[in-house]
């Protein structure tokens, strides 16, 4: 198996614990990864992206070659087409509907439904509403992540452990509303 | 075999401990800041006591850590590229100094310029003072080079670069850790003018570099991380330097690459290797993460020898960082591409945090300067260059760390008076204060204003070594104490702000402007420890 994933969102949305959770799935799979991130400068509010590759092979490029991704599972919805020239055309789109608004010149929220919904392989999905409901809005990127799980090539329970395993540290509480938010956002997937 | 999932600056910081290290020393600087984060967090690091504590700057972190070696320990510097540059007089001499303890000089370069004002490639330092270089090509190899590195330098007698670039420092993958070394124990160096550089001994130390360059490139022929791949069709020889040796790979995943290969992450270059390629192949392509060194070693000014293909003669883009894409285009391989960026996306460019003192210190400042006009703010590197975007639009340069104070000062020398220097607290005791010393033995009538967020924000909030001690720096370099003026950049402080600096503006000579409020994520994650160690 190999699955090619853009994770995408504005610096401070939290995509490196999503990459986390995927991270230690994959190890507890015994699968090769590669993982690169963006740190400095765009983690102030700019657009950041991460290039999460598992595989059972040898995996060479830091970099998902363009056209090749399986999977952009994004936080925010402007930022998944970004970085539409990576995805493959059979690939998914898995995007938080909520914007992040820290520029005045944001784009018509329904154009940019629009031009997601363009695209063959969607789930678009108000993950901050979801998470709310699980218990915090910050557990979002943990729902967007559940949304993503039908199409990351690993089994559920192992990103389940996944979360257990990033969150422990914060806390049983924690820990069960993120695996909530997991569930809930793999639910809507599935339904939708 | 475990495997640690690490990012390449991780990666480094783990096999520097393991391979026996006593100190690191280093400046923060994004893509290198991780390498001495992780070793400050590291329990091995803690147990063994090995010195972790941010440097001044690069050029104190360098000498500092050639110290160390001088005593006969293992040390590591740790920096950004244009650190190097900093640090580049001590680097250069320490070719000649030579090493007792194995030193390795770990050195980020930017390509693309993600964190950076430009992409300099630091092989060319290395080159240019004729010390070996290590380029890994993955996060083993940058484990593996940190860990052996220190004996490499010990064996070479000089300084050892460690070079990587941002993929690499900023990437993850499994990483298997090997046997911990021990430090070594403090010795002298043997000969006790070995480190005196006065011309009669450098002459005598430049003329045994000389010598050891043959067996550096020998080293380089016999070293683990150069291959030589050979394979059917000659037509084409490709050199593949550091981390393009993956991006060639990605492209042949089976290994089934028709073209021999020659991969280089030891230098300097191993030239029995090229000239067998030479020999062979009827052209060749060269790809490198950075400048075109390599290629243009190779390339014929003459255009009689061999055809050499990459980054000259736009087989591959001059500028920015390496990708499986252009190299799939470089090798003639077909490209794929999903659809186009829709129109209506926007850049979403990096900005100030809601709550930055940064913003007071500019909402003040431009409205201070509106009876002066435009173009008389000369800035520095830090979170607060962000305000050269709108809507502040507030400063004319930033070039180098420090230059805002002494490019202030040459511009009232020009006649530009007022002329303003924004600099960041760190920057300051990074290089600002020589500049605020020249200013001051020359009454340049200029305002300094040290926009001190208590942090070095821009790296992640770093310890700033300026804490609690901008005002009896700048009384102590003579800025007049009547003149040195602290305030809180705060909404409610903003007319009195405005009056100081227009206060400070009509002042003909030097004063210096303290606007002081604790970076507001700093002071978040502060809120955030103290929680959690109440919980614990
Ligand atoms: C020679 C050099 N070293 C390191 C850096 C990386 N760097 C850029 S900004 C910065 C921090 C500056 O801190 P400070 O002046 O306190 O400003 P702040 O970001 O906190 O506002 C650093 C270390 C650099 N650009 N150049």
């Amino acid at each position: 198996m190999k699955t090619d994933i853009i994770l995408a969102g504005v610096g401070g949305q939290g995509i490196l614990s999503i990459a986390a959770v995927i991270g230690a799935a994959a190890l507890e799979n015994n699968l090769e990864l590669k993982q690169a991130e963006t740190h400095g400068m765009s983690q102030r509010g700019g657009d950041v992206v991460s290039h999460m590759r598992i595989s059972d092979q040898t995996i060479y490029s830091d970099l998902i070659p363009k056209g090749k991704a399986d999977l952009i599972l994004a936080v925010e919805p402007m930022e998944s087409l970004r970085y539409l020239p990576y995805l493959s055309t059979e690939g998914y789109v898995v995007t938080n509907s909520t914007p992040f608004l820290n520029i005045d010149n944001y784009p018509e929220l329904e154009n940019v439904k629009a031009e997601i919904q363009k695209h063959k392989n969607v789930v678009l999905i108000d993950a901050d509403k979801i998470a709310k409901e699980a218990g915090s809005v910050r557990a979002s990127n943990i729902v967007m992540l559940g949304a993503a799980s039908p199409f990351i090539g690993v089994d559920f329970e192992v990103l389940e452990k996944g979360v257990e395993a990033i969150f422990k540290k914060k806390g049983a509480d924690i820990v069960n509303m993120n695996l909530k938010a997991l569930r809930a956002g793999r639910e809507f997937a599935l339904a939708n | 075999m475990q495997k640690h999932l690490l990012l390449g600056v991780e990666a480094i910081g783990q096999g520097a401990i393991d391979g026996g290290m006593s100190g690191v020393y280093a400046y923060p600087g994004t893509p290198s800041t991780e390498i001495t984060e992780y070793i400050q967090e590291n329990e091995l690091a803690k147990e063994r006591n090995i010195h972790r504590e941010w440097s001044a700057n690069e050029k104190t972190a360098m000498e500092t850590a050639l110290g160390m070696s001088y005593a006969g320990k293992r040390a590591m510097v740790c920096m950004k590229h244009v650190g190097l540059n900093v640090a580049a007089d001590a680097f250069v001499n320490a070719a000649i100094t030579g090493v007792n303890g194995g030193l390795i000089v770990t050195v980020a370069d930017d390509p693309s310029m993600h964190s950076s004002q430009n992409e300099q490639d630091s092989r060319f330092y290395a080159k240019f003072s004729m010390i070996p270089v290590l380029e890994p090509s993955n996060q083993q190899e940058a484990y593996d080079m940190a860990r052996i590195g220190f004996e490499l330098s010990e064996k070479a007698g000089v300084p050892v670069l460690l070079r990587i670039t941002t993929r690499l420092a900023h990437s993850r993958a499994g990483v298997v850790r090997k046997e911990l070394l021990d430090e070594n124990t403090m010795v002298l160096p043997k000969d006790p003018r070995q480190f005196v550089l006065l011309p009669s001994i450098a002459r005598k130390r430049y003329n045994m570099l000389l010598g050891n360059q043959d067996g550096y490139i020998q080293m380089a022929e016999e070293s683990v991380y150069n291959k030589y791949i050979d394979r059917e069709n000659k037509k084409l020889g490709i050199i593949c330097c550091g981390i393009a040796y993956n991006y060639l790979m990605e492209n042949y995943p089976e290994d089934d690459c028709p073209h021999p290969i020659l991969k280089i992450s030891q230098y300097p270059v191993p030239e029995k290797m090229i000239r067998k390629m030479e020999e062979e192949c009827d052209e060749l392509l060269v790809m490198e993460e950075g400048y075109p060194l390599v290629e243009e070693m190779l390339s014929d000014f003459f255009g009689r020898g061999k055809n050499v293909k990459g980054r000259l003669d736009g087989t591959l883009p001059r500028a920015g960082e390496l990708n499986p894409d252009w190299v799939a285009k470089a090798l003639g391989l077909p490209c794929t591409e999903g659809r186009e960026i829709p129109e209506l996306v926007e850049s979403r460019p990096p900005a100030l945090c809601m709550g930055c003192g940064h913003m007071d210190v500019y909402k003040a400042m431009n409205e201070a300067l509106e009876v002066y006009g435009k173009g008389r703010v000369f800035s520095d590197i830090g979170c607060y260059t962000l305000g050269a975007l709108p809507p502040y639009e507030s400063i004319n340069s930033c070039v180098d760390m420090g230059a805002s104070i002494t490019m202030a000062k040459g511009a009232a020398d020009a006649g530009l008076i007022p002329s303003v220097a924004v600099i960041g607290d760190s920057t300051f005791t990074h290089s600002g204060i020589t500049g605020l010393l020249d200013a001051v033995n020359e009454k340049s009538s200029i305002t300094v204003i040290i926009s001190d967020n208590e942090s070095v924000s821009m790296t992640g909030g770093q310890h700033s070594s300026a804490e609690g001690k901008i005002e009896d720096i700048c009384a102590a370099v003579g800025v007049h104490p009547d003149h040195i003026k602290v305030i809180i950049p705060h909404k409610k402080n903003h007319e009195e702000m405005v009056q100081l600096i227009n206060e400070e503006l009509a002042y003909e000579g030097v004063s210096v402007i303290v606007p002081r409020r604790e970076c507001i994520q700093r002071a978040a994650r502060m809120r955030r420890m103290a929680k959690a160690a109440k919980e614990n």
